[in-house]
């Protein structure tokens, strides 16, 4: 018993963007399973299973659309899950997803993550009125500014970090070409100009809405054992939820949030995060975010975050933790995906196949997604050597 | 694998609950669930639920119940949506990895706030189908045609299994159909979806299901007799109705094969049919006999929530292995039209 020891042996991506209208959604996330069967060098027949994850049925108008999707993603004949834990999902679907390997179910199992935010109006869908709860209608920015202006005003951090970790990540778009957001005309000056949307988030501090899909096949020791091409180890994975009404929370650094990263450590014999791990992809939908999580997650002190992100340490060639080398949620999120972004570009990383963005050496990774009112978590840390 | 039993259960079933939202509705069905095994949420290894947000009517909808659970100090807590009977899956295979030792399952609903059979046509192909509404009844009415005219089972037999129904709910204080009728008066109803008749569709009701899962030695030690997992297993069908044929079930077979219902003779059977024709469908996948009790808490046609229902089938049948009613049970949930999706779970008493 315990943990079986899994591997990450194929990462597919669609081209992420506002609006992809040459496919389906069943074509979307056909293009990214696809992808990750070929680098695999599997074939829909090699598959045991298959668990999708997605956001609000809502985004999309489809009920539950692993049930009409069934045909698209192969899995008629075979089981099919289907996940929702908010933003974390991405994140979450890909777990699930391991526990059948981990528990000795299946020995490959294809997990997908989509959202094609296209078919409908992501504030519409996230506005309907509740008989039960008042909406704030101000969308997720206007849930986490008041949490952000906390933390500056916790930290003393300077104004512009936001503006810092916005520029940062769309220059590291420039380097994946699956990115939705690529603008090599971006300044800083730019960043600073845009306009306010939640005082202190900019436009371009602000996550787009996108289209996409992202799939990894996982696999058991021996099925990792004999892939021919790089394969990333499993060395931690957890979920943790909390709620997101308990007034005596810490809306900043949540417990779940600082709970699920000690797990996840632990698991892989981390002690000290920033030395251990070369590369990490966490879920920063506001530019914000890179801070408090860097210090949630215990990569900084309690109130020096800011400063790894002035410092440049999460920058991609210049820091000794680069952070969200894809270019991160605030380049491209199709929200149902973004966590199985974060998730599979450390795969990418570790497995050595990160294309240009890769950073060079990079053993261990980190993968992180949060979703809802930061009250659910889902992190991974992957590596090249088996555990 | 790993043994693990169905030590506690809740459930509550009303026809509307229309002065509570889920959560309001679901904290005293996990309290419940606590109270009979003595844990408190901290003790618990892990949460898993289902549910929809297109029965809700509100996007992330379950992040509202959630809060039912108590999760402060936060909990390791996943979400699938799905009825659920597939949460119940997600925490058993938790289970197998070995690290914990109980888990908390639940799966709701309140589907009265709108019309159920409608809104199930947004499970249709979005681009080809759903756009010309083919509800849940007027899609399995298709399958009822096809297998009466191909005299796969004749509309007698379909009454006789509404008719029981309605006989085994009468002693089910969670049925919201109880009203008896025989057969021939069944036979006498005007069709809804033809040839489907009022007794032949589900019991609509809201409300939701708390189920405690434990393993090896937790589970002896919080009940006198652990409902044991033997078996479990789920596959879906093609979605596509044409490709189907929807007189049988391919999937429920596979999944039935897979749990190893077969192995043994089956005492009782609860299966997650929400139709007369669904029933028939899944007694002749899962070779079920004579000999096997079918759905003696009358099943979907006695009370039917929608995302619990087949949570609840498993639920009911492991409170019958723990009361001694039999030794060997299947339970069974299903999703999507006409039965294309099919979880099988084969339970057995020490």
């Amino acid at each position: 018993m315990g943990k079986k020891n899994t591997a990450v042996i194929g990462v597919g991506q669609t081209k992420y963007a506002s609006a992809r209208g040459d496919v389906s959604m069943a074509g979307l996330v056909r293009e990214a399973a696809l992808r990750a069967l070929e680098m695999a060098d599997c074939t829909w027949s090699d598959i045991d299973a298959v668990v999708l994850g997605k956001a609000p049925d809502f985004f999309e108008g489809v009920m539950m659309p692993e049930i009409w999707l069934a045909d698209a993603i192969g899995c008629v004949g075979k089981p099919v899950m289907r996940v929702h834990t908010a933003g974390s999902v991405g994140g979450s679907t890909a777990l699930v997803a391991a526990s059948l390997v981990q528990g000795g179910i299946h020995e490959r199992v294809l997990t997908i993550g989509f959202e094609k935010q296209s078919e409908s109006n992501a504030m519409w869908a996230l506005s309907l009125p509740s008989p039960f709860t008042t909406s704030i209608n101000a969308g997720a920015g206007g849930y986490f500014s008041p949490i952000i202006r906390r933390y500056m005003a916790a930290t003393e951090a300077p104004e512009l970090i936001g503006c810092m970790v916005a520029l940062k990540d769309r220059q590291h778009a420039l380097m994946n070409p699956y990115a939705h957001v690529r603008d090599p005309e971006l300044t800083f000056d730019k960043v600073v100009e845009s306009p306010m949307l939640w005082d202190p988030i900019r436009f371009s501090e602000t996550c787009p809405s996108s289209d996409g899909a992202c799939a990894m096949v996982l696999a058991s020791e021996s099925v990792g054992d004999a892939h021919a091409g790089p394969v990333a180890w499993v060395h931690g994975s957890a979920m943790r939820s909390e709620s997101g009404n308990f007034g005596g929370r810490n809306v900043v650094s949540p417990q779940a949030s600082e709970d699920c990263a000690a797990d996840v450590f632990a698991q892989a014999g981390i002690t000290n995060p920033r030395a251990e791990i070369d590369v990490a992809e966490i879920y920063v939908p506001f530019s914000w975010y890179e801070p408090m999580w860097l210090e949630s997650l215990g990569f900084a002190e309690p109130g020096a975050g800011w400063r790894m992100v002035e410092e440049g340490a999460t920058t991609h060639g210049r820091g000794d933790l680069p952070v969200n080398c894809s270019g991160g949620v605030l380049s491209s999120n199709p929200i149902g995906a973004s966590g199985m972004i974060r998730f599979a570009e450390v795969a990418l990383q570790v497995m050595g196949q990160a294309g240009d963005r890769q950073v060079d050496g990079a053993k261990r990774g980190f993968g992180h997604a949060y979703g809802g009112a930061a009250q659910y978590y889902a992190m991974w840390i992957v590596g090249t050597d088996k555990p | 694998m790993r043994d693990v039993a169905i030590v506690a259960s809740a459930q509550r079933q009303e026809r509307a609950i229309p002065s509570e939202s889920e959560v309001e509705f679901m904290v005293p069905l996990m309290q419940q669930v606590k109270d009979a095994t003595g844990l408190t949420q901290k003790d618990i290894g892990f949460t898993c639920s289902g549910s929809s947000d297109f029965i809700a009517g509100q996007a992330f909808s379950f992040v509202m119940t959630i809060d039912g659970v108590g999760p402060v100090p936060a909990i390791s807590e996943s979400h699938v949506e799905m009825d659920g009977a597939w949460a119940l899956y997600e925490a058993w295979v938790k289970l197998q990895i070995g690290e914990i030792d109980t888990a908390l399952i639940y799966g709701y609903s309140k589907s009265s706030g709108g019309s159920l059979r409608d809104v199930l046509a947004t499970q249709m192909d979005p681009y080809y189908v759903a756009p010309l509404w083919p509800d849940a009844f007027a899609i399995e009415a298709l399958a009822a045609r096809q297998m009466v005219e191909n005299r796969r089972v004749s509309m007698d037999q379909l009454a006789e299994i509404a008719s029981r129904s309605r006989r085994h709910g009468a002693d089910n204080p969670h049925a919201v159909r109880t009203r008896q009728k025989s057969a021939a008066d069944i036979m006498a109803e005007a069709p809804v979806a033809s040839p489907l008749r009022p007794s032949d569709l589900p019991a609509s009701a809201d409300g939701g299901c708390v189920v405690l899962l434990a393993a090896e030695d937790t589970a002896r030690s919080l009940s006198d007799r652990p409902a044991w997992i033997r078996g479990i297993d789920h596959r879906t069908d093609s979605h596509t109705l044409g490709v189907r044929d929807l007189t049988r079930s391919m999937s429920a077979e596979l999944a039935a094969q897979k749990a190893g219902v077969a192995n043994d003779k089956v005492d009782f059977a609860e299966l997650h049919a929400p139709f007369t024709t669904s029933e028939f469908v899944l007694a002749d996948a899962l070779g079920l006999g004579e000999d096997t009790v079918i759905n003696p808490s009358g099943g979907a046609l006695a009370a039917h929530t929608m995302m619990a229902s087949g949570l609840i089938r498993l639920a009911e049948a492991a409170a019958r292995i723990t009361a001694g009613d039999g030794d060997r049970a299947v339970a069974h949930a299903a999703s999507g039209p006409v039965l294309q999706q099919n979880l099988v779970c084969v339970m057995e008493g020490e």
